[in-house]
């Protein structure tokens, strides 16, 4: 582990440092709007709408004159939450079903993995459609549909690095000490695949991040008054011929934190293992 | 190929089957009542009662399924609940803006993909590659309903080149039509493209080390000439694999970038009918997406296992 800091330390990447710096201002623009925010983000004051950037209000305030950096901080708090629960939610049962697959090969193992290929034939935000439409509209079953399509994804890297560990010799000698194969999984198996899932999940917190904000614009994800970026974006379109910047900074939001999250998963996986490298064929 | 074939082609009706099942199952749990719906609030329970008998609403699920789906293979998609026609038309109508938008798209992604994947590999290491990495990662982080508003601001509201949304039909005259798709397209193509050109670079590279490149370079080829005649063809298999599996995602973002220009293709015939509560439409589209994507991946193994035979060989 400590070598593994150090060369974290010594080789730090300006890519894994710009990316690490981003994800830190995300975390602590949604970690500050849950005490502070400059103004109430659903505040409404019709009578200064649409205002250009000031210094009482920083970015501006919109077509309700709600203040623009108080509901950004608002939605970096949202982005953050619908990302860690999605992620969360869909990686521990995908991992334990490629923890199981691995283990118990033969049919199961195969019954498994076709049910994951079988989920990879709805697209993904199609799918958070559906299901936001079936359950109703709102965050939390925005953060549902998007975990659903977390699991396949966890589950089938979990199989893959899991059978390569599963083949080393440490393992074997585990098995030929009489280590269960559920002690196997959990401390042999995990341990090792770790760095791996660590670098899937923030490519898969990106991805709930850029999920979120699509089913929050077409009405599906975040319901107002909350704040949120694709909602503020779709309210923002509505104005772009009188205030294109309600639009642009929303956006940017978005494409910063995803941006953060995706160099930080890259800078992470060299740092921790190079040979992992390949994993970006995943993210691709 | 032909036991190849055969297998893959009962995954492949397998997979249709069972996400028939998936989709009927999902809707089937929809909340709302179509025929409330199409009554509205004021309807009283019997005349939703009567209107709910009429369409076979109140017939057990498995009939109801074994009906959409003998339907289906008769050539009959149904009828639809709220704009009280046949969904074949609906569906034909809306492919006729849906299908060019997303060949557009494709051909845009694979363009861009392939001159910038290539000028990548073939100056690894340079400045030149960096840069186009460095675009290529900031490509994967724009939403591409974010792209599209940012285009409809630069090309439609400062420049007035191109429309800012809306559709006006393929006659009487075709161009204004297509220049309709551009911004859309660009929306949709250049987002996939910035994946691609990962994608097309790394499988580049991983050939350029292979020792018949070695051999091309030792006659003196120029770098171009061995990426074009030698590397791009046997990198071909993982980029190719990556197109069809980009397909879903067109297919997924299309249903809202069609929103943001106000495109009535397909996208937003399923996001209309899912708030019209119009089951029918909803199951016939989502089950045609999934058949698309299902269908290009299954002519993606097909071509990847011609071009390298090894394939044929793993189960």
């Amino acid at each position: 582990m400590r070598r593994r800091a150090s060369r974290l330390h010594r080789g730090a990447a300006p890519g894994l440092v710009l990316g690490a710096g981003l994800v830190a201002f995300l975390l602590a623009m949604a970690l500050l709007a849950l005490v502070w925010t400059p103004w109430p983000p659903a505040a409404i004051d019709v009578p200064h709408r649409l205002l250009h950037p000031s210094l009482a209000h920083w970015l501006g305030t919109d077509e309700l004159g709600r203040d623009i950096l108080s509901r950004l901080m608002a939605g970096a708090g949202v982005s953050l939450k619908v990302g860690m629960i999605a992620v969360g939610l869909g990686a521990v049962p995908g991992v334990a079903l490629g923890l199981i697959a691995s283990a118990v090969k033969g049919r199961s193992e195969d019954v498994i993995m076709q049910l994951c290929d079988f989920a990879f034939a709805f697209p993904a935000l199609l799918s958070a459609i559906m299901l936001t439409a079936t359950y109703g509209a709102g965050i939390d079953n925005a953060i549902l549909a998007i975990a659903i399509y977390n699991v396949p994804v966890f589950a089938k890297l979990t199989r893959a690095m899991a059978n390569s560990v599963m083949a080393r010799e440490f393992v074997q000698a585990a098995r030929a000490a009489g280590r269960s194969p559920a002690g196997i999984a959990v401390h042999h198996v995990v341990p090792n695949i770790l760095a791996a899932l660590l670098v899937q999940a923030t490519i898969q917190f990106s991805i709930a991040i850029l999920a979120e904000a699509a089913l929050s614009y077409l009405g599906f994800g975040t319901q107002p008054p909350e704040a949120s970026w694709g909602l503020m974006l779709s309210e923002a379109q509505n104005f772009l011929f009188v205030a294109p910047r309600l639009a642009v900074y929303p956006g940017l939001a978005i494409a910063l934190s995803v941006l953060g999250l995706s160099l930080l998963g890259d800078g992470l996986r060299d740092a921790l293992d190079p040979r992992l490298q390949k994993i970006a064929w995943q993210r691709a | 190929m032909t036991t190849y074939l055969l297998q893959r082609l009962m995954i492949l009706i397998a997979t249709l089957v069972l996400a028939s099942v998936v989709i009927f199952a999902v809707l089937d749990i929809l909340p709302g009542n179509a025929a409330q719906t199409m009554l509205g609030a004021s309807a009283t329970p019997q005349t939703v009662a009567a209107l709910a008998h009429k369409l076979g609403l109140d017939q057990p699920a498995p009939l109801r399924y074994g009906e959409w789906i003998s339907g289906l293979v008769r050539g009959n998609l149904g009828r639809s609940y709220a704009y009280h026609s046949s969904i074949a038309a609906l569906i034909s109508a809306s492919l006729k803006i849906s299908g060019p938008l997303a060949l557009l798209a494709m051909v845009i992604a694979a363009t861009v993909a392939l001159v910038a994947g290539m000028a990548a590999a073939a100056r690894h290491g340079k400045a030149s590659d960096g840069a186009i990495m460095m675009a290529s990662q900031i490509g994967l982080a724009v939403p591409n309903f974010w792209f599209g508003i940012m285009l409809v601001l630069v090309f439609a509201v400062n420049w007035r080149l191109l429309p800012s949304g809306g559709f006006p039909g393929w006659t009487p005259d075709p161009l204004r039509a297509f220049s309709a798709l551009i911004l859309p397209a660009l929306a949709l193509g250049l987002v996939q493209a910035a994946i691609l050109t990962r994608v097309t670079r790394s499988a580049l590279l991983d050939v350029l080390h292979e020792d018949y490149i070695r051999t091309a370079r030792a006659k003196g080829l120029t770098p171009q000439a061995i990426i074009r005649r030698h590397a791009l063809p046997n990198a071909m298999i993982p980029i190719l694999t990556i197109m069809g599996l980009q397909l879903a995602n067109l297919v997924a973002g299309a249903v809202v970038v069609e929103n943001v220009f106000s495109l009535p293709g397909l996208g937003r015939l399923i996001f209309q009918s899912i708030s019209n509560r119009d089951t029918p439409v909803v199951a016939d589209c989502v089950l045609l997406l999934v058949a698309i994507v299902i269908g290009v991946n299954f002519l993606v193994d097909l071509a990847c296992a011609m071009i390298d035979p090894r394939l044929r060989m793993q189960p």
